[in-house]
């Protein structure tokens, strides 16, 4: 029988460093989270398992769904991909921390691409909808900063902001799986946002 | 029912649509207890034959592993009646990816090392994957699912099909698709003392309450099964499926809380698939298009622990009145993973074969393929002769046509080319049978004016919190914000699955009936009421499962523009469009989602979607979201969905029809249908990928790309 001691709770560091453990400070949703990981473990586990921030949801946990998309350093990811022990220091957004980030948030309301889901119904299980948003706010930021994608006129000046018509956002946001089919509803939600 | 005028129909937003979009709604593996700990199964590496032995010695010496199930030391299960629920009940392994083993650890990266290093040797017997309509093993069952008659004929269609003036003779293939709702299967168990709690992804969870309390020989009432939140199931979450089952028995052994999530590649092989159907489509007609002989036989399979045959030949008994007609079904078992629910069972396929037959027959005979079909309409249901309780396709044929400017197509296959694009138009007709089963519920009136509404309805994304509601504020003459509906708990009044599209019509007629109870007794009532409010029960049983006189289908149309490149054989879909005629609509928002949601599902059936049984592994080789193509944005157009007022009185209270499911009937035969228009090659085989498109194009000259192509 395997012996304990490398396993943790729920909550901050317990244990100790070793050969397959390392401790990390992850600042999520703005707060500092200092925790002993498991090498092996991914973003998504850790935010999921010990720090009970279940927004980010697992589809596939292999980078094929977009259901864990969080925003490290404000660039989004696939959580499932990402060892947690490489991203000591990094700051880490989840879907739970959006409304806090938005500008004028009071905390109780909701991102402006929140509530733009709820308006255009975006969504029917909601299982896809956490890394929906957060992918959105990420493709969003994207286009600001001019990064072009698959769909963008090549005649475009680069480094210019790229203007987010349905062709690209649907584009920009085909990582992110919908089995519930509520694609026509997202590119109208993101739409409202951007206008 | 009193009328609040806003009620019933109007697009009221989803109750927990914040919770979802917040991350604050849980399903079923973010139920944190204290001290839970994972479970990863092993699974089996072979076709067919035994386990010989399970080694655990490595697996058990692993860091954080607390124990290692196998048939050598899992709890005794009581017989199921659902052979795919006896895990780890014998050394028998009937297919690839049967679970041989379950590993237990503290954390998930425990017990995925430990799972890995579980070793299983087996003593393998040859083994039979692969489906032929010739296969030696092929049978006619007694029952198709849904308890179809496997053969029905009448007249004598071979005659009238050698005597017809225009025929089509040919076959189709379906194959194997994947449900893979976005939350893989997932259950979190634990005990208390003798009573089972269990958090399950589940359709249904009465039925995995009663399922979990035969299987471990409890009384139903030590049992609590809770689906608040879903992620999706299209069927595959209909009945039971395993991990709960492993749950269950590992939290046993363990005495703590335990949670298995199927990981993405092993669902292909574990919760069930729509089978691949063989169809041979014979059609024969007079000159002006009026069937006279109608032939559809399907060809499915089946594994050699459960008997399930997708009824893909039924709606040939329901869609055009020929008069002499055979519709039926043969079954191969095969050691192939156990089939079974996927949207529209047995409408999905079937109705793709039969609408891309009578397209095919409108092009032999020369016809409009939406005058077809309006030709070709049934006074009564063909196959009962019962009266239909309304039937409108012809009405959503018009409206669709007019909506999509059908009238501006050109008929001719390969009239229409942008550069190397080839543009082609296609139209199909869809249709879901009206499904009801008996349900309970309670309602109950508070002294401040509120009111809660108690049923085991269950949300898979369908937005069945809310719509409980309105029918409930409906009902009672109030208004929506004072009614709060309790779901998703095995505690609740029983109620039947969200399935077969038959969720709202079944809830709500208990709902409605629960809540009629209680605004009579209210408006009998004088003075304040007493502190506890006042309670009315209601239980549908002989009312919703009674015989209806009437044939009971909703009906759709869906027209399709497509592009297709000659250069890479990529077909897009441009415009998609459905009408449906659906009873009464009880929430435009989410109903608008569920025919948009069905149609995307149709879009990958037809262009994407697609599963391989490898006939050396035994293995379905598209095991994950990588290799099996669900639809992602970059594929779906705006999808427009209409429907048109339909009242019809032999429903249920509210003048439903289920809507979960039409949108995926139609779509990939209209798909298909515009294809053929767009390129002049008929592709019978799905999904319509770039391959099976160049490979057909070949034998054509291409068109030649224009420089401002
Ligand atoms: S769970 Fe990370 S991409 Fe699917
Ligand atoms: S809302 Fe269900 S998968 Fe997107």
């Amino acid at each position: 029988m395997g012996s304990r001691e490398h396993s943790m709770g729920a909550d901050d560091a317990t244990g100790s460093p070793d050969r397959h453990h390392s401790e990390v400070t992850l600042r999520v949703n703005g707060k500092p989270h200092t925790l002993i990981v498991d090498h092996r473990s991914v973003l998504l586990d850790v935010l999921r398992e010990r720090l009970d921030l279940v927004g980010a949801k697992k589809g596939c946990d292999h980078g094929q769904c977009g259901a864990c998309t969080v925003l490290v350093d404000g660039r989004r990811v696939n959580g499932c991909l990402l060892p947690a022990v490489a991203l000591d220091g990094c700051d880490i957004t989840t879907v739970e921390g959006l409304a806090a980030g938005a500008a004028g948030a009071t905390g109780e309301e909701l991102h402006p691409l929140q509530r733009a889901f709820v308006e255009r119904d975006a969504f029917q299980c909601g299982y896809c909808t956490p890394g929906q948003i957060c992918s959105a706010v990420g493709a969003i930021a994207e286009a600001e900063a001019g990064h072009p994608s698959h769909v963008t006129d090549p005649e475009a000046p680069s480094g210019q902001p790229v203007p987010l018509g349905p062709d690209e956002i649907r584009e920009r946001l085909s990582g992110n799986l919908c089995r519930c089919g509520a694609y026509p509803n997202i590119v109208r939600a993101v739409e409202d946002v951007i206008r | 029912m009193a009328d609040t005028g806003t009620t019933l129909g109007a697009p009221a937003e989803r109750r927990e649509g914040r919770d979802k979009v917040t991350g604050s709604a849980r399903y079923a593996a973010e139920q944190t207890d204290a001290g839970r700990v994972h479970a990863w199964p092993v699974v089996a590496g072979i076709a067919h034959g035994t386990v010989r032995a399970v080694h655990t010695g490595a697996a058990l010496a692993l860091p954080g592993v607390l124990t290692v199930l196998s048939h050598d030391n899992a709890p005794r299960l009581a017989p199921a009646d659902d052979a795919t629920l006896a895990v780890l009940q014998s050394p028998r392994v009937p297919h690839r990816g049967w679970i041989v083993a379950l590993v237990v650890a503290e954390t998930l990266e425990e017990a995925r090392a430990g799972a890995a290093a579980v070793r299983v040797d087996y003593d393998a017997v040859p083994h039979d994957v692969t489906l032929t309509d010739d296969h030696p093993d092929a049978y006619t069952p007694e029952q198709a699912n849904g308890g179809s008659p496997a053969h029905r004929e009448q007249g004598d269609p071979e005659a009238a099909f050698a005597d017809a003036e225009v025929r089509v003779d040919t076959h189709y293939r379906v194959p194997p698709l994947h449900n893979h709702p976005m939350e893989p299967h997932a259950a979190t168990a634990r005990w208390d003392g003798g009573r089972l709690v269990a958090h399950d992804s589940s359709q249904g969870a009465t039925t995995v309450r009663t399922v979990l309390a035969s299987l471990f020989r409890l009384a139903e009432d030590d049992v609590t099964v809770i689906s608040e939140h879903v992620g999706g199931g299209f069927g595959s979450k209909g009945t039971p499926r395993p991990p709960v089952v492993l749950a269950a028995m590992a939290a046993r052994e363990t005495g703590r809380p335990v949670t298995v999530a199927l990981p993405r590649r092993f669902m292909a092989a574990l919760v069930g698939h729509r089978a691949p159907t063989l169809h041979r489509f014979r059609l024969g007609a007079t000159a002006d298009g009026t069937l006279t002989s109608s032939l559809h036989e399907v060809t499915t399979h089946t594994s050699r622990i459960k008997e399930f045959v997708e009824q893909a030949a039924v709606p040939s008994r329901v869609m055009y009145a020929a008069p002499h007609r055979l519709s039926s079904h043969q079954v191969v078992p095969l050691d192939v993973p156990s089939p079974s629910w996927m949207r529209a069972p047995g409408e999905a396929p079937g109705m793709y074969a039969v609408e891309s037959a009578m397209d095919e027959l409108a092009v032999e005979a020369g016809l409009d393929p939406v005058e077809l079909r309006v030709t070709n309409e049934p006074d009564t249901e063909p196959d009962s002769g019962k009266p239909f309780s309304s039937r409108h396709l012809v009405e959503c044929l018009r409206e669709g046509a007019r909506r999509f400017d059908w009238a501006r197509r050109d008929p001719r296959p390969r009239s229409r080319a942008e550069g190397p694009l080839l543009v082609g138009t296609g139209v199909a007709a869809a249709t879901y049978p009206v499904m009801i089963n008996p349900a309970q519920a309670t309602a109950h009136g508070t002294p401040d004016g509120r009111f809660v509404v108690r049923i085991n309805a269950t949300d898979i994304g369908t937005g069945a919190r809310t719509v409980l509601a309105q029918i409930a504020a409906h009902t009672l003459g109030v208004p929506l914000d004072r009614v709060h509906v309790d779901m998703g708990d095995s505690d609740l009044p029983p109620a039947p699955l969200a399935g077969g599209s038959s969720g709202t019509a079944s809830w709500g007629w208990a709902v409605h009936d629960a809540c009629t109870r209680l605004a009579a007794r209210l408006a009998g009532h004088t003075g304040p009421l007493p502190d506890d409010g006042l309670r009315t029960h209601a239980d549908t049983t002989g009312s919703a499962d009674a015989d209806s006189p009437y044939a009971r289908h909703a009906f759709g149309a869906h027209f399709a523009e497509v592009t297709v490149d000659t250069v890479s054989g990529e077909v897009r879909v441009r415009r998609l469009l459905g009408v449906y005629a659906a009873g009464r609509i009880l929430n435009a928002r989410t109903a608008r989602s569920q025919f948009i949601g069905g149609m995307t599902m149709g879009l990958g059936m037809a262009l994407t979607e697609g599963s391989t049984m490898d006939g050396a592994s035994g293995a379905f080789v598209e095991s994950d979201l990588a290799a099996y193509h669900v639809p992602a944005h970059a594929d779906v157009p705006d999808i427009e969905a209409h429907w048109i007022d339909e009242e019809d009185p032999h429903l249920n209270p509210m003048g439903s029809k289920g809507i979960g499911e039409i949108g995926i009937v139609g779509t990939a035969a209209a798909i298909g249908n515009a294809v053929h228009h767009a390129t002049g090659v008929r592709y019978r085989e799905l999904p319509l990928s770039p391959d099976k498109v160049l490979t057909g194009l070949t034998g054509l000259t291409p068109p030649i790309p224009t420089p401002t192509g």
